[in-house]
């Protein structure tokens, strides 16, 4: 038995992100480069380790080579401990067989010995699709405070963007009344973030009889959070204001991206109180010359610039050559655009080489029809030969050969 | 083949303090940052490391607490192990250890640790030498040359170091005759790292101190120019002997240069350094920045010219930040002007204020002054 603690976390890590397209081909949703150095689970971890939560299980399934590796043994959060500490949970075979996480809250019931082995009052379960800051510890506050047997964290939606988030009714007292998941016409407009504080007790009664229905999807949201509403138990909403963006889609990450470029929003990385924790790169100071141009942009360690960059963020060890463009972009680690390439309105996954002349990606403002404008994406080591082009909207993820 | 599991390393990082007393006033030389977000010890360290050289002992006299919160554990250089690793050896007074004045002293006042040592041969380097020394290499040298003492050297103007040795260097890479004291302008100079068995080491150690002698150069080295077959490698790379304020203020300005970079920065042995989880640089709208170096945690929203930047420093709007070397969490309000000048950490240079120095003789302001 390891030493009791008061609250863990499980950050639900196994998702694909099918709609990230070939930015997730070799990798799970979470370890998607973001924000000149970060991955998307650098913020959950982050802000558990910021809140005081030590005792970390990571749900692995899709794709787990990069992230397991990534995640090593937790020493970049701080999360390399002797009690406790973040821990790997991938699925694994038993007597009666191996299976899949069917869905989330099956992930957690098959994890339920490693739970237990904390003994804790209080479990935090947490994805990891999501770039924002939280102090989980006032969540917990919260928690206890109500007396409840579920908090869900939410976020109050522009009321046009509403129909796109399960949303909750809640009443004075901060109880939650009923859901709805996606509706048509919204009745509320407090959309749940995917963060939830359990008591154990509670859980672990539910996860056990969720298991044990056959006609479950075994999911929190559709299922067995529903079942706890049902059963009338106490669920309350905690409401966060602060930034929070689910980075599901190209264009979500395109601009969760540039947001970082935009003082008025309120995502501060420079914040010594709430620092946001990565595996830092081993290179050297990046580098503008004289022949460089950088404007309102975000540029990381390594990093050789000779052209131009505006209003873009630029990873690790990304070399952009002389007379080349880098506009409204995101260029990911390692990728070299030559001279006199174009980069407008992309995302340019690790490695990639956009050759000298290639063009990828159009301004808006350039296409006729604006329903076929979008952020163009080159894929993991890519190639754009010599004078190619990359549409808006596309996405290379083989090489292109060059312009003849 | 010398195996690098069969190399001890030690490190002096309080060689040449005397000779940047302004920013060794309260560090090592190890400690003092270099290039935007290095100590000048990372250099010796991954030099070590690179080659497979676990176990490292850094010897030290004083100020050396900025010194031991940058190694830590020695997690970073990959040297926190269970077996080996990173020794960090300060004076302990006892018996007659000494207080580690002269090399000699500290190697003797450390001889327990070196003495007890399983390793064959010894490696000794100090911190105030800058390059991306490839050890291999030294150890196929001192291998081919059949050498007692092998030492690497560098060609040009001398340093102005104190006991620096000089080399007349035969055909055969034989060190002929070893000079201390008045220098030529130009020599075969001695970066001071310097490979052998550790036996001979031992045994060089004890007979000097048993002598009462003080000096690693006359006494150890040009006492035994003849007797044992010292042969030096010449060093055609990036590295530079820093010696002065003003060397240390080019040395951190030759890093603009591309091919420099490319010398010292390389995939193959990258040079490392404990991190600080500071976000990559901001760049805000209307900034301009040319031919500099900028560290991450930087936000620039004035004009930064032909400078190297450390970690988190802050440009504000209309400053203009030219020829300067500027350390961590430094901060040049709005308006100010600063030309030639170096900058140590937590300085503060209030909005509007004007401060140039001269291309020859950079101006240097310490650690947390408010201008």
């Amino acid at each position: 038995m390891s030493k009791k603690a008061e609250c863990i976390a499980m950050l639900l890590a196994g998702g694909q992100g099918s709609r990230l397209g070939i930015l997730t081909k070799n990798i799970a949703k979470p370890a998607v480069p973001y924000g000149g150095k970060y991955r998307i689970i650098d913020f959950p971890l982050s802000n558990c380790v910021n809140s005081g939560i030590y005792t970390v299980g990571v749900l692995t399934q899709y794709q787990p080579l990069e992230l397991n590796d990534y995640i090593g043994n937790g020493a970049a959060w701080d999360l390399d401990r002797a009690n406790g500490g973040v821990h790997i949970l991938s699925p694994y075979q038993q007597i009666k067989g191996s299976e899949w996480y069917k869905g989330t809250a099956n992930a957690i019931y098959q994890n339920i010995n490693f739970i237990d082995r904390y003994d804790p009052e209080y479990v935090c379960i947490l994805s990891g699709d999501h770039i924002y800051k939280m102090d989980y510890a006032k969540m917990l506050a919260y928690h206890k405070e109500k007396n409840a047997d579920c908090t869900i964290a939410m976020l109050e939606v522009p009321w046009d963007e509403a129909s796109r988030f399960g949303l909750m009714l809640v009443n004075d007292e901060g109880e939650i009344t009923a859901f709805e998941e996606k509706p048509e016409v919204p009745s509320s407009n407090k959309a749940s973030m995917g963060v939830y504080i359990f008591t154990w007790k509670k859980l672990r009664e539910y996860l056990l009889a969720d298991e044990a229905d056959p006609n479950s999807s075994n999911d929190f949201g559709k299922n067995l959070i529903p079942a706890m509403h049902n059963a009338g138990e106490r669920l309350f909403a905690y409401q966060f204001d602060g930034y929070w963006k689910d980075v599901g889609t190209i264009d979500s990450l395109w601009e969760a991206n540039l947001d970082l470029l935009r003082p008025s929003v309120d995502l501060d990385l420079s914040d010594n109180s709430w620092r946001i924790y990565s595996k830092t790169p081993v290179s050297p100071p990046h580098f503008v010359s004289d022949k460089a141009s950088v404007e309102n942009s975000m540029i990381s360690e390594g990093c050789t610039i000779d052209g131009e960059i505006d209003y873009s963020v630029l990873f690790a060890d990304v070399t952009v050559e002389e007379g080349a463009v880098v506009d409204s972009s995101i260029i990911m680690p390692g990728t070299v655009v030559k001279k006199g390439a174009v980069v407008q309105y992309a995302i340019v996954a690790e490695n990639a080489v956009i050759e000298s002349g290639a063009v990828v990606g159009e301004k808006p403002e350039n296409v006729a029809n604006r329903d076929d404008w979008g952020v163009a994406v080159v894929g993991a080591g890519v190639t754009v030969g010599a004078g190619a082009k990359v549409a808006p909207k596309a996405m290379a993820g083989e090489d292109v050969p060059a312009a003849k | 083949m010398i195996r690098a599991k069969e190399v001890l390393a030690v490190i002096y990082s309080n060689a040449y303090d005397e000779a940047l007393p302004e920013l060794t006033n309260m560090r090592t030389m190890g400690s003092v940052p270099f290039g935007g977000r290095y100590r000048l010890i990372d250099f010796a360290l991954s030099n070590l490391v690179n080659a497979g050289i676990s176990k490292v002992g850094v010897i030290t006299k004083s100020n050396y607490q900025s010194l031991m919160d940058h190694l830590g554990t020695g997690k970073p250089w990959d040297l926190s192990r269970k077996r080996s690793g990173l020794f960090l050896l300060p004076p302990f007074l006892l018996g007659d250890t000494g207080t580690f004045d002269n090399r000699i002293e500290s190697l003797k006042g450390n001889m327990h640790f070196i003495g007890r040592a399983s390793e064959e041969y010894v490696i000794i380097m100090d911190c105030n030498v800058v390059t991306n020394l490839s050890v291999d290499e030294l150890m196929k040298f001192h291998e081919d040359n059949g050498a007692d003492i092998s030492v690497v050297c560098k060609h040009g103007k001398t340093p102005t170091l104190s006991n620096l040795m000089t080399f007349d260097i035969g055909e055969d890479n034989r060190v002929n005759k070893v000079s201390v004291g008045a220098q030529p302008d130009e020599s075969d100079y001695s970066l001071n790292i310097f490979f052998m068995k550790k036996a001979l080491l031992e045994r060089l150690v004890n007979d000097a101190y048993a002598m009462h002698k003080k000096s690693f150069a006359t006494d150890i080295f040009q006492a035994n120019v003849d007797t044992l077959k010292i042969c030096a490698m010449k060093s055609d790379k990036f590295a530079v002997s820093i010696d002065s304020l003003d060397s240390y203020y080019k040395a951190n300005m030759m890093l603009l240069d591309s091919a420099n970079r490319a010398c010292l920065f390389n995939k193959a042995r990258p040079v490392y350094t404990k991190v600080r989880d500071d976000m990559p640089a901001l760049y805000a709208i209307d900034s301009s920045v040319k031919g500099s170096l900028v560290s991450d945690g930087c936000e620039i929203k004035g004009e930064v010219i032909n400078s190297v930047l450390g970690r988190g420093v802050k440009v504000e709007k209309g400053a203009v930040v030219k020829n300067c070397v500027i350390m961590q969490d430094t901060f040049i309000g709005a308006g100010a002007h600063v030309e030639n000048v170096i900058l140590d950490k937590n300085v503060v240079i209030k909005p509007g204020k004007t401060l140039v120095g001269a291309e020859n003789f950079p101006v240097f302001v310490g650690k947390r002054i408010v201008i």
